[in-house]
């Protein structure tokens, strides 16, 4: 044999060993009586998740043998990692966290276990306590898919010294004509009126933007699935919302999105601020220069009685998972009332995650960590309609946005296009136009 | 010599062109080191007191168990593409075999597919065999992804060793392997060591295969890095840490190799 050969040959076989070798890796995760069970679990990088994460080795305590290995990511790599998992049925996880948006498609498509009959059937773990809005929002055909872990509407939030200086008084229920008055009239060169997000992505600028358009009366689509973004109430409600950044927002608003904005208001760069409820209790918190100050009332309107939208962080289990039984052990732990009193005990009160349960806004401790907040978390949480947050009816159940595949798509190509408006580079007609097109193409997918 | 004006506006323009590619490093490393509230703060703040919150949190997140999957997925992508280069640029330079002569620009088109667009095929082939969140399989897909791009620097530098020293060795009886092991690989270690390296900052620095293909075990430290950014709250403070962390052993490894690696890449500079 020639030298050549044999060094072919030798690399050749090393690397064939080196990946037999990695074939060995791996985790045991066994699924029967009496063996060691792994759980893969799926998970958003957020403050609730984290907490979790902290606390997950008294659920492991008091489960010996079940070992629950994390695995935090970003949001949109989360999304591409499981949606890749899921609908392949790779079953590389046991949980997965999704949002409101996933859930009801991968109910629909087989991908998710039914979760109605054996949550329901605990008395325990009392299923009707999940707030109502969220519920529904994650229900298909009578069928609960996932279970929410921590849940959120949107809010107003202003700095009452500011306006109370400026001798404003905002109702509990404003509406945006009111709120963009208040936003001139505090408007200074030191501090915006109003922070809203103008970040192109389906997720930050339409996510408070489709509410707005709610409210004006337009929508994304007809309950025949034709797009209506080329309406005369899309024009008035975009029109609306950047005359409004134009005259009292933040300077270069396609920048900002919900933690922009939070710094922004904590520095007191700006006045008021409508985003997620979870940002009261960030607001709040013991280190903020803004706790105390703040007022919060109903995201505002116009032509509809509420304009908040409706999110939710949740557990699932794929339909590929070996460990069903141990999956949906945890789940039940970690959306349970046990688990919010543990939180509350061995991290603190404020961080018991919100919008979930009804039950949660009764805790005492909870009333008095969260009181600035809470009311009003869970007035518009359950006061918003997932089916039909606008003024028309609509054929997907969500509310800032379209409960179908190619709505990422499409929210991020428009959010790109009513940014460009936004910073000046287009005209309301050119990027609606645009949009129409995008969003009717997504619109005769579901025809069929 | 004499300093002319030209000389030192280009001084000056070279300190600027330093000072703007350093500065967001600089900016990384201490923001690691700042409280959460003031690394997220509309107004910069370059005097701050200074905490080690940032890599506490890194380290309890279990930081060091990616960055060991990270050195066995890189160090096993630069083992496979340097063994394989060699070869495969020496049959490309020293001694051509004309059937594989136009392979060249083949080899460096396979470059210009986007990942995304293999990701799919690949997913689910791991998935058929069981290979999915294997650090080993990282490795060797690594290993293939930079190959093309180790073999096209390899090529350079083998470009660069006088064939009249190649021809001796031939005329004096050296075989074909100890005329590559004794002979042209010493002339261009240089290079092997800069290729190397480069090989290995891409696998260290790989983020979209890492995410996909991998969930519990074989995860690397780019997408641990990235579970820092979170839409809901600031953890610049605590990613700027982790970031620092990722970021010294490919820092140490360039600094150590920096002479062979100056050496290395100005190897085909000069003709």
């Amino acid at each position: 044999m020639s030298k050549t050969r044999a060094i072919t040959l030798g690399a050749g076989t090393l690397t064939a060993a080196l990946v037999l070798a990695g074939c060995s890796g791996g985790s045991d995760s066994g699924s029967g009586d009496g063996e060691d069970v792994t759980l893969t679990l799926a998970t958003v990088n957020n403050g609730q998740m984290k907490d979790m994460e902290q606390l997950k080795s008294q659920y492991e305590t008091e489960n010996p043998g079940v070992t629950v290995n994390f695995q935090v990511m970003e949001e949109a790599d989360l999304r591409a990692a499981v949606t890749a998992d899921v609908a392949s049925q790779a079953g590389q996880y046991d949980i997965v966290t999704i949002g409101a948006y996933e859930a009801p498609q991968w109910g629909s498509n087989g991908w998710l276990v039914d979760l109605s009959e054996p949550l329901g059937s605990d008395a325990d773990y009392d299923l009707d306590d999940i707030l109502p809005p969220v519920r529904q929002a994650l229900t298909v055909d009578d069928k609960l898919y996932a279970v929410p872990f921590y849940g959120e509407s949107s809010i107003l939030m202003y700095n009452k010294e500011v306006l109370d200086a400026e001798g404003i008084t905002l109702s509990e229920n404003p509406t945006w004509e009111e709120v963009s008055e208040a936003a001139a009239a505090v408007n200074t060169d030191d501090m915006a009126g109003i922070c809203m997000r103008g970040k192109p992505g389906w997720g930050d600028l339409f996510a408070p933007l489709t509410t707005v358009i709610q409210t004006h009366g337009g929508n994304w689509y007809d309950e025949e699935w034709n797009a209506t973004v080329d309406t005369p109430e899309w024009k008035e409600a975009v029109t609306f919302y950047k005359t409004m950044l134009d005259e009292s927002g933040q300077p270069d608003p396609v920048s900002y999105s919900f933690n922009e904005c939070l710094t922004a208001v904590k520095e007191d760069k700006a006045a008021m601020w409508a985003d997620a409820s979870v940002a009261a209790s960030l607001l709040e918190a013991e280190d903020s220069p803004v706790a105390g100050k703040m007022g919060y009332a109903h995201m505002p309107v116009d032509e509809t009685d509420e304009s908040g939208w409706l999110w939710s962080w949740n557990l699932a289990i794929p339909e590929t998972t070996q460990n069903q039984d141990a999956a949906l052990d945890f789940v039940k732990w970690a959306t349970s009332k046990e688990y919010q009193q543990l939180v509350g005990e061995e991290l603190g009160w404020s961080l018991v995650p919100p919008g979930a349960r009804t039950s949660t806004y009764s805790i005492p401790e909870y009333e008095e960590a969260a009181a600035a907040y809470a009311p009003i978390t869970l007035d518009v949480i359950s006061a918003v309609d997932p089916v039909q947050p606008g003024v028309n009816p609509q054929p997907w159940i969500g509310i800032q946005y379209v409960s179908i595949p190619e709505f990422q798509d499409v929210g991020n190509q428009c959010a790109q296009m009513i940014a460009d408006y936004i910073a000046d580079r287009s005209t309301v007609d050119e990027a609606l136009q645009s949009c129409q097109a995008v969003a009717q193409k997504a619109g005769d997918a579901q025809k069929g | 010599m004499k300093t002319t004006g030209k000389d030192i506006a280009l001084n000056i323009f070279t300190w600027f062109l330093v000072l703007v590619f350093f500065f967001p490093v600089f900016w990384m490393v201490i923001n690691g080191f700042k409280p959460e509230a003031v690394a997220s703060s509309v107004n910069p703040s370059v005097i701050f007191t200074p905490v080690l919150d940032g890599y506490q949190t890194a380290m309890e997140r279990g930081i060091g168990g990616y960055m060991l999957n990270s050195l066995i997925a890189a160090s096993l992508s630069t083992f496979i593409a340097v063994a394989l280069a060699i070869p495969g640029a020496y049959a490309l330079s020293l001694r051509r075999v004309k059937k594989v002569e136009g392979t060249l620009t083949f080899f460096i088109s396979t470059r210009f597919m986007p990942l995304a667009a293999v990701i799919l095929p690949i997913y689910i082939i791991l998935k058929n065999v069981g290979l999915l969140d294997n650090v080993w399989v990282l490795g060797l897909l690594y290993g293939a992804i930079n190959l093309p791009i180790t073999v096209w620097m390899m090529r350079s530098f083998f470009d660069e060793v006088p064939f009249e020293i190649v021809e001796a060795a031939r005329v004096d009886g050296a075989g074909l392997y100890r005329e590559i092991v004794r002979i042209v690989l010493p002339l261009v270690l240089p290079g092997i060591a800069a290729a190397a390296l480069i090989s290995f900052i891409f696998a260290w620095n790989e983020y979209f295969f890492a995410t996909i293909l991998t969930s519990a075990d074989a995860r690397t430290a780019p997408p641990f890095l990235g579970s820092f950014v979170d839409g809901r709250g600031q953890f610049l403070s605590t990613l700027s840490a982790a970031a620092t962390m990722a970021a010294l052993p490919v820092v140490i490894a360039g600094w150590v190799a920096q002479k062979q690696l100056v050496r290395g890449l100005s190897m085909g500079a000069v003709k």
